[in-house]
């Protein structure tokens, strides 16, 4: 220790307390490490619990039910409407955020782990500065990169009184119109959230799909349902102007196939992705490579091409999602240990919280088609479940994406009331190698939605009986 | 760019330990000049670089073992695309017992999660994530294990089959084709953990339980904690150590061993032997004569005359094989353990050149640098621990050999001559033999016919 600089010496050094970032604190904890968690902000969760997965999810949750009750009309409840206390709405949604971040604080202090708030600069390959922090640098053996993403921005000039995604999560207001740029995820999620405060929600999609990543089959079916509650969805269009309006409001210049319109808006929501927290971090101390994505560059370990440094999540390469963050966080906590980790994983599947939920995990129908590779697809429509039927929402299916040769199961897509839930089941079928004839033989519980991934199974395989199998010599 | 794999280091050779790197990341290197030290079960041996620029990357530090075929070092060599390169058939791995795991060259073997996603170009090997864990812990590539279970399924029991080696590969079955009707798999043997995985108490159990299995009475239990009784420092067992193991384990369970022991009178030899030296000091092969090289000699003829001791047993083809050539082992002491220097065609080579052979050999195999060539294909064995002491010595058959001749320390000894105690010079003999092959009075004969031609250097002579 010198004097005028207090430094904390680890054996790990973690940068971000996020779920990748805690997870590869707690894990390393287990493993008998020593290890120093260094985050920005005061409060432990990153993105996702702060102001991400958690706060929409509970959102969402809110408006889900509200719309299920007004649903209930159909089936004899009689339900005259419903009020929203927005002030309520933001407090609960605060309080389950905080919950989840003081349970992470509490499980890093019960392992040992030392915390400490600042912003971490590498100054070289075993050392951090830490600015702002109650210790000036930490020096470490091994390092963890869980920096995380940003939302990316509309460009300079345009306007910055528009809200990105972190804003609409702490409920400002509930604008009378509202225009949703980008149809991901993101912006298909909170959009819905808003219609159900009560906003006339638009959305402006670039590409000519909403979801663009996820099979049109699904996406379909889910449109289907939405669009009712949406009062336009404009696809192939881009905002190329935003103005703020002297009577309050947004003058919204959208393109569209060489032609331009301009409209008016309340409110302006931008939710067009995320960009790696690569930047001001020192890796120009280190011999850490960023590629062409801006993701720092790892191998299956998670390792950088600084052999004792990893990272993991957003800031690596891959999909930016929490459990794919979480479950790298383990492999380079395990490796670091001198375990045989390696991230091998066959699926990570995708959830989006519209409603009806899509999920799908493994392979598409649409990279397969990119690919060439030849599959075979099970159907199974939720309008044929009695489950579906008992919850009065047969707005869905499932599908299953297998080898035609030997049955196995490659992917998985499903659109539905609880696909989130119902995906577990194809990753993990995905993971273990399984066939058809495994989900077939496994028994499921009825009546539930679960059957459908065995029906669906079941369609894959009988297909089977009514094309004449190749002659076998 | 240039990705440089460990090539071949010779036959069953599969794996190296790093022992030196000559350059650094960053450096520059020219072609052919010194990269690597590796040493191999065999040797040690110095890869020179294929090409010349700047080291972007290396795999693997000092203690490393790296496997042929696997990555070794990125050379920038100015090329704009690297060259089709093998796939690696594994990365790196550390040693046991080193917690830290060694660097493996990220940016040259990077592999994105994305990649590793299904969708595009070759599909990954069905297998659950446990399984697939289970063959990183052994260090085996998971897409090269034949797989047993349905839809191409690779099980756990397929990932140890493999990991076991190639002799147990040999009796599985032919890669069940996909379209064709897949032959039923015959029942999975008995599952097989080899020691070096042994990580936990359930794969100890496992091990323990395979092994009395096999061998009745036999009690396996965990190795005690020394360091509770004591200061105590551990080493991984590497290299020619863990290759000494294997072989000595292997002969001591596949072997009869019989001893049969004598005492030559060398007397007569050594005065000439000494002479002849001290005469022709400036001749390669003369100026270090030793005893060895009279002792080769004999033995060569008498395995002519024995053939014996000149043979393998094949204990699955159940037949012996003669062989007609002679090429004769001696033991030698390196320093980081026992190596067994050849002497090819000992019956086409004089005394001379025998000698000169054996002083070269010996150097080399000191220095680590003895050819793995050099190394096998030896039909019998000598050990000579005289010089360091020794009335006697009981050495392990050097397997799949028949025999092996031990030299004890030349002594003056008061023996008996003619009713008269003389004093004179005695060579100790032990010839261990394996006892499914030859039996005591074959040995006996054979001893004694060895220490026939020693007693007289006249009657080596005959047999040149």
């Amino acid at each position: 220790m010198v004097m005028g600089s207090l430094r904390q010496e680890t054996q790990v050094a973690v940068i971000g307390s996020g779920p990748g970032g805690y997870v590869a604190a707690l894990r390393l904890a287990d493993l008998g490490k020593e290890v120093v968690l260094v985050e920005e902000r005061d409060r432990h969760g990153g993105t996702c619990l702060l102001e991400g997965c958690i706060p929409s999810k509970t959102l969402i949750h809110a408006v889900e039910v509200k719309e299920a009750a007004l649903a209930a009309v159909s089936f004899g409840l009689g339900c005259t409407g419903t009020s929203i206390d927005l002030d309520r709405l933001r407090t609960h949604t605060d309080e389950v955020v905080q919950g989840l971040s003081q349970g992470v604080a509490g499980l890093l202090k019960r392992r040992g782990v030392t915390t400490v708030r600042g912003r971490a600069r590498f100054s070289s390959n075993h050392s951090l500065e830490i600015e702002s922090g109650e210790i000036s640098g930490v020096d470490f053996e091994h390092c963890i990169i869980a920096t995380g993403s940003s939302l990316n921005r509309l460009p300079p000039g345009i306007t910055n009184k528009v809200w990105s995604s972190a804003d609409a999560l702490t409920l400002p207001r509930v604008p009378s119109t509202l225009l949703v740029v980008g149809g991901g995820y993101i912006g298909l999620e909170l959009g819905l959230v808003y219609q159900g405060l009560g906003s006339h929600v638009s959305v402006v999609e670039f590409s000519p799909h909403l979801l663009p990543g996820a099979d049109h089959d699904l996406v379909e079916v889910m449109v289907k349902s939405v669009s009712r509650r949406l009062d336009e969805v404009l696809l192939e269009s881009k905002v190329v102007a935003i103005s703020e309006e002297a009577a309050g409001g947004f003058k919204v210049r959208i393109a569209h196939d060489l032609e331009e319109s301009e409209r008016t808006f309340d409110m302006v929501l931008v939710a067009i992705g995320r960009r790696p927290n690569t930047e001001n971090l020192g890796l120009e101390h280190t011999g850490i490579e960023v590629g062409v994505r801006g993701t720092i560059r790892t191998n299956q370990e998670c390792r950088t091409t600084e052999p004792n440094i990893f990272a993991i999540g957003d800031v690596a390469d891959g999909p930016m999602l929490a459990h794919k963050a979480s479950r790298e966080a383990k492999i380079a906590a395990e490796v670091i240990c001198g375990q045989p980790g390696a991230f091998d994983n066959r699926a990570i599947p995708a959830v989006v919280y519209t409603d009806p939920e899509i999920a799908w995990t493994g392979l598409t129908e649409r990279e397969a088609a990119a690919a060439g590779t030849e599959i075979r697809v099970g159907r199974f429509p939720l309008a044929a479940l009695g489950r579906a039927r008992t919850l009065d929402r047969t707005d869905g299916l499932v599908k299953i994406i297998c080898d035609p040769a030997t049955g196995l199961i490659l992917g998985v897509g499903i659109v539905g009331p609880h696909a989130s839930e119902l995906i577990a089941e194809g990753t993990l079928a995905i993971e273990m190698g399984a066939t058809l004839e495994d989900l077939i033989a496994t028994i499921h519980p009825h009546p539930t939605l679960s059957e459908a991934v065995l029906e669906a199974a079941e369609a894959a395989l009988g297909s089977a009986i009514h094309i004449h199998p190749p002659r076998r010599p | 760019m240039f990705e440089f794999n460990l090539p071949d280091l010779g036959e069953g050779i599969a794996e190296g330990e790093i022992l030196r790197w000559h350059v650094a990341v960053g450096q520059t290197i020219a072609e052919d000049a010194p990269l690597v030290d590796v040493e191999t079960d065999k040797a040690a041996v110095t890869i020179p670089s294929p090409r010349g620029g700047k080291v972007t990357a290396l795999s693997g530090k000092v203690g490393d073992v790296v496997s042929v075929g696997a990555l070794v070092a990125v050379i920038d060599d100015g090329a704009a695309v690297a060259p089709a390169t093998p796939r690696p058939r594994g990365a790196a791995r550390p040693p046991a017992g080193v917690a830290a795991p060694a660097a493996t060259a990220p940016a040259a073997a990077a592999s994105s999660p994305a990649a590793a996603a299904p969708g595009g170009g070759r599909r990954p090997v069905p297998a659950t994530p446990a399984t697939r864990r289970l063959a990183r812990g052994l260090g085996v590539d998971i897409d090269a294990v034949p797989p047993s279970g349905p839809a191409g399924r690779v099980l756990p029991e397929d990932v140890r089959r493999f990991a076991a080696g190639p002799s147990a590969e040999v009796a599985r079955p032919a890669r069940a084709g996909a379209a064709g009707a897949a032959p039923t798999p015959p029942a999975p043997a008995e599952p097989h953990i080899p020691a070096k995985a042994v990580r936990d108490d359930q794969a100890f159990a496992e091990f323990a339980a395979h092994a009395s299995a096999t061998i009745p009475f036999l009690e396996l239990e965990p190795m005690p904690d020394f360091a509770a009784d004591g200061p105590v420092v551990s080493e991984p067992l590497r290299s020619i150590r863990r290759k000494v193991a294997r072989k000595m384990v292997t002969s001591m369970a596949l072997v009869p061993h019989v001893a049969h022991m004598d005492d030559a009178d060398v007397t007569a030899l050594e005065k000439f032997r000494r002479a002849q030296k001290a005469a022709r000091s400036d001749d390669p092969g003369i100026g270090k004569l030793t005893l060895m090289s009279f002792v080769i000699k004999a033995v060569t003829a008498g395995l002519r005359a024995a053939p014996a001791f000149n043979a393998s047993l094949d204990p699955f083809k159940e037949e012996i094989i003669y062989k007609k050539y002679y090429n004769i082992g001696f033991a030698t002491d390196t320093g980081r353990g026992l190596v067994v220097p050849v002497i090819k065609n000992t019956d086409r080579k004089s005394i001379r050149e025998i000698s000169a052979e054996i002083a070269d050999k010996a150097a080399l195999a000191r220095e680590g640098k003895l050819p793995a060539e050099d190394m096998r294909a030896g039909t019998f064995t000598i050990t000579n621990v005289g010089p360091l002491g020794g009335t006697a010595l009981l050495a392990t058959i050097n397997y799949p050999e028949v025999a092996i001749l031990g030299m004890g320390k030349v002594q003056e000894k008061p023996v008996v001559r003619d009713g008269q105690i003389v004093i004179r010079q005695i060579l100790p003999l032990t010839l261990a033999f394996d006892h499914r092959i030859a039996d005591g009075a074959d040995a006996a004969r054979f001893v004694a016919e060895l220490i026939r031609q020693l007693s007289d250097p006249n009657l080596l002579l005959l047999e040149t």
